[in-house]
C-alpha cells in the first residue's frame, strides 16, 4: 500500500529530511527513556550486588509463594474468563436481542474502574459490614483477605479482556454459517467446535494473553482486598511492593525481574499470535 | 430476521452463563458501593469531599492526569505518525515496545522509574544538576502516568492514519499546499476524534491509576497525594464510608470520560468504515 503511494507522489507525502529525522529521533528518545530504560534498570538492581544475592531473592521461601499465588490466581482469571468471553461473544453476536447494547456496556464497565475501588467493591460485598457476612461466616468461607477475593478482583479487573477480542471477529463473521450448520443438524457444540473456533482461533489466544499479563500483573485490587498477608495473601507485585517498603532493594527488583521477564514473554506471544491471525 | 436468528443453538445457556458471571462479579460489587453509599447521609458525603486533604487530593489526581494525558496526545501523534509513514530501523520492536505498559505490572514500573528519577538515578541525577526533582514531586506522577497512558493514544491513532486516503494530501499537495499546511488542515483534523479517544482513555486511565504512581508520588498530604491513595489509606483505617465517597467521586469522573469517548468513537468509527 506504501510503496504504491510513495512512487506516485514522490517528495510531496515524504515530507522534509529535516522533519523526518527529528520526528524519528524524537520518538526513538521517547521511547528508550520511557520504556526501554525502566527495564534495563530492573534488571541492573537486580544484579547490582551479584548472582547469589539474585538468586537467593529470588528462591526464596515468600518469593515462591508469591509466585505459586500469582499463578493460581491468573488461572482462575483466565479460565473464568474464558468460559465468560465465549459465552458473552456468542450471545451477544449469534442473535438479537433486546438490552444487548447495555449489556455490551456492562461487561466493558471493569475496565474504566480505578483498580482500588475494584478492591473496595469486593471489600463491601463480602467485607465485615456486609449484609452477606455472618452467611459467610457461617458457611466458615473467606473471602476478603484471603484467595478467594484475590481471585474475585483479579477476575473483574481482566473481565472483558477474551470477549472483546472475540466479539468484532464473530461480528465480521455473521452467522451464515452456524445458520447452515443448524439447519443441517448439527448440535450446538458440534457447531461451536467445528464452525465457529476455527475463526476465533487466534482471537481467542490473543485474548488469553492479554487476559494472563493484567491478572499477573494486578497490583491495586489486589493489595485492597489481600490484606498483606505474607506468604498467604501476597502475590508477586505485592511482595515486589513490601520489599521495596522495606528498603530491601535488591530483592525487590529480583523479583520484579521475574514479571519482567514475563512481560517480554507476553509481549512475543502478542506480536506472533497477531502476525499469525493476521496471516489467516 | 428474527427467525432467521433462532435456528442457532445456545441462546439460552449462553448467555444466562453471561448474566450470571456478569451478575457475580460486576453487578452485586458495583451495586453494593451504591448500597453502601444510600446509607449516608448527604451530609455525611458532603463533609467528606470538602475535607481539604481530600479535596487537594482530587487536584493533584485531574491536574496530573490531565498534563500526562497531554503530553500523551501530542507524543502519540508523533508515534504513531513515524511508525506508520516512515521506515527506519528497529522499526517493528519500537512498535512492540509500545505495548509494554499494558505487559508489565503496574508495581514493577513503579518501582523501575522512582529507581531511575530518584536523584541518586539515571535520569533524576541528571536533572538534579539543574535543580529539578522528579520522583516523590507531581513531575514524577506525570512521569508515571505518561508511561501508563502512552499506548492508549498511540493504538487509537494509527489506524486511522493507516487508513487514510492519500488521496486528500495528494491533491492539498497538486493545489500547492506545503507539507506544514496540509498536516495542520487536512491531516490532522481527521485524527482529532481519534486523539480525543486516545486521550480519553489515557485520561480515564490515569485518574485510577494507583501501582505505579504510590512509589513515584512519595504520597506528601497536600502536594503529591492522589485520591486512590486517599481511598486506600482510609481503607487501612477501617473509615469504609470516607473511602465510598471519595470512590463514588472518582468513579462517577471515569464514567463521564468514558460517556465523552463513547460519543467521539462512534463518529470515528465512521470514519474508519468509510476510509479504507
Amino acid at each position: 500500500m506504501s510503496t504504491v503511494t510513495q512512487s506516485s507522489l514522490h517528495r510531496d507525502t515524504k515530507g522534509s529530511k529535516i522533519v523526518r529525522y527529528s520526528l524519528i529521533g524524537l520518538s526513538l528518545l521517547f521511547v528508550f527513556l520511557m520504556l526501554i530504560l525502566p527495564l534495563i534498570t530492573v534488571i541492573t538492581e537486580a544484579f547490582k550486588q551479584g548472582f547469589a544475592v539474585y538468586s537467593k531473592a529470588v528462591a526464596d521461601d515468600y518469593t515462591i509463594k508469591a509466585i505459586l499465588l500469582t499463578l493460581e490466581a491468573s488461572f482462575f482469571a483466565v479460565a473464568i474468563n474464558t468460559v465468560f468471553g465465549l459465552c458473552a461473544a456468542w450471545s451477544l453476536t449469534k442473535f438479537k436481542f433486546k438490552g444487548k447494547k447495555i449489556l455490551a456496556t456492562l461487561i466493558d464497565l471493569p475496565v474504566t474502574v480505578s483498580p482500588i475501588i475494584a478492591g473496595l467493591i469486593f471489600l463491601l460485598t463480602f467485607g465485615r459490614q456486609s449484609p452477606i457476612f455472618s452467611l459467610l461466616q457461617d458457611a466458615d468461607i473467606k473471602i476478603v483477605f484471603a484467595v478467594p477475593g484475590i481471585v474475585l478482583a483479579t477476575i473483574f479487573v481482566t473481565f472483558p479482556f477474551i470477549s472483546r477480542e472475540l466479539i468484532p471477529v464473530l461480528e465480521s463473521q455473521g452467522t451464515d454459517e452456524e445458520e447452515a450448520a443448524a439447519l443441517m443438524g448439527a448440535k450446538g457444540f458440534t457447531i461451536f467446535r467445528r464452525i465457529t473456533f476455527p475463526h476465533i482461533k487466534w482471537a481467542f489466544l490473543y485474548g488469553v494473553v492479554l487476559c494472563a499479563a493484567r491478572a499477573m500483573g494486578e497490583f491495586g485490587a489486589v493489595s485492597v482486598i489481600s490484606g498483606h498477608l505474607r506468604g498467604k495473601t501476597n502475590t508477586l507485585p505485592l511482595h515486589v511492593e513490601i520489599l521495596f517498603n522495606e528498603f530491601q532493594y535488591v530483592p525487590a527488583f529480583a523479583v520484579a525481574s521475574i514479571l519482567v521477564m514475563l512481560a517480554i514473554l507476553i509481549l512475543v506471544a502478542r506480536s506472533v499470535i497477531e502476525h499469525k491471525g493476521r496471516k489467516k | 430476521m428474527k427467525r432467521k436468528s433462532v435456528v442457532i443453538p445456545g441462546f439460552g445457556l449462553t448467555t444466562g452463563v453471561t448474566l450470571a458471571i456478569l451478575s457475580v462479579v460486576v453487578l452485586i460489587p458495583l451495586a453494593s458501593l451504591v448500597v453502601f453509599s444510600a446509607q449516608m447521609s448527604a451530609s455525611e458525603i458532603i463533609d467528606v469531599i470538602t475535607r481539604p486533604r481530600v479535596l487537594s487530593s482530587f487536584k493533584v489526581s485531574f491536574l496530573t492526569a490531565f498534563v500526562a494525558s497531554l503530553i500523551n496526545a501530542v507524543m502519540g501523534v508523533v508515534l504513531a505518525w513515524v511508525l506508520v509513514r516512515y521506515t527506519f530501523p528497529l522499526k517493528r520492536i519500537v512498535d512492540g515496545t509500545i505495548e509494554l505498559p499494558f505487559a508489565l505490572p503496574t508495581a514493577v514500573a513503579g518501582i523501575a522509574l522512582t529507581a531511575l528519577t530518584a536523584d541518586t538515578g539515571l535520569v533524576g541525577g541528571f536533572f538534579a544538576n539543574f535543580g529539578i526533582k522528579i520522583a516523590f514531586t507531581r513531575i514524577g506522577i506525570t512521569v508515571a502516568l505518561v508511561f501508563i497512558g502512552i499506548p492508549f493514544v498511540v493504538r487509537a491513532v494509527q489506524p486511522v492514519l493507516e487508513k487514510l486516503d492519500p488521496a486528500y494530501e495528494e491533491a492539498a499537495g497538486v493545489l500547492g499546499a506545503s507539507r506544514t499546511r496540509i498536516f495542520w488542515k487536512v491531516i490532522l483534523p481527521e485524527l482529532i476524534p481519534a486523539i480525543f479517544t486516545g486521550f480519553g482513555l489515557a485520561f480515564g486511565r490515569c485518574l485510577g491509576e494507583y501501582g505505579s504512581v504510590v512509589f513515584i508520588a512519595g504520597n506528601m498530604p497536600f502536594e503529591t497525594e492522589i485520591a486512590p491513595l486517599i481511598i486506600m489509606s482510609e481503607l487501612q483505617e477501617y473509615d469504609y464510608s470516607s473511602a465510598t465517597t471519595i470512590a463514588l467521586v472518582m468513579l462517577v469522573a471515569s464514567f463521564v470520560t468514558l460517556f465523552l469517548v463513547n460519543v467521539v468513537q462512534n463518529r470515528n468509527a465512521k470514519i474508519l468504515k468509510g476510509g479504507s
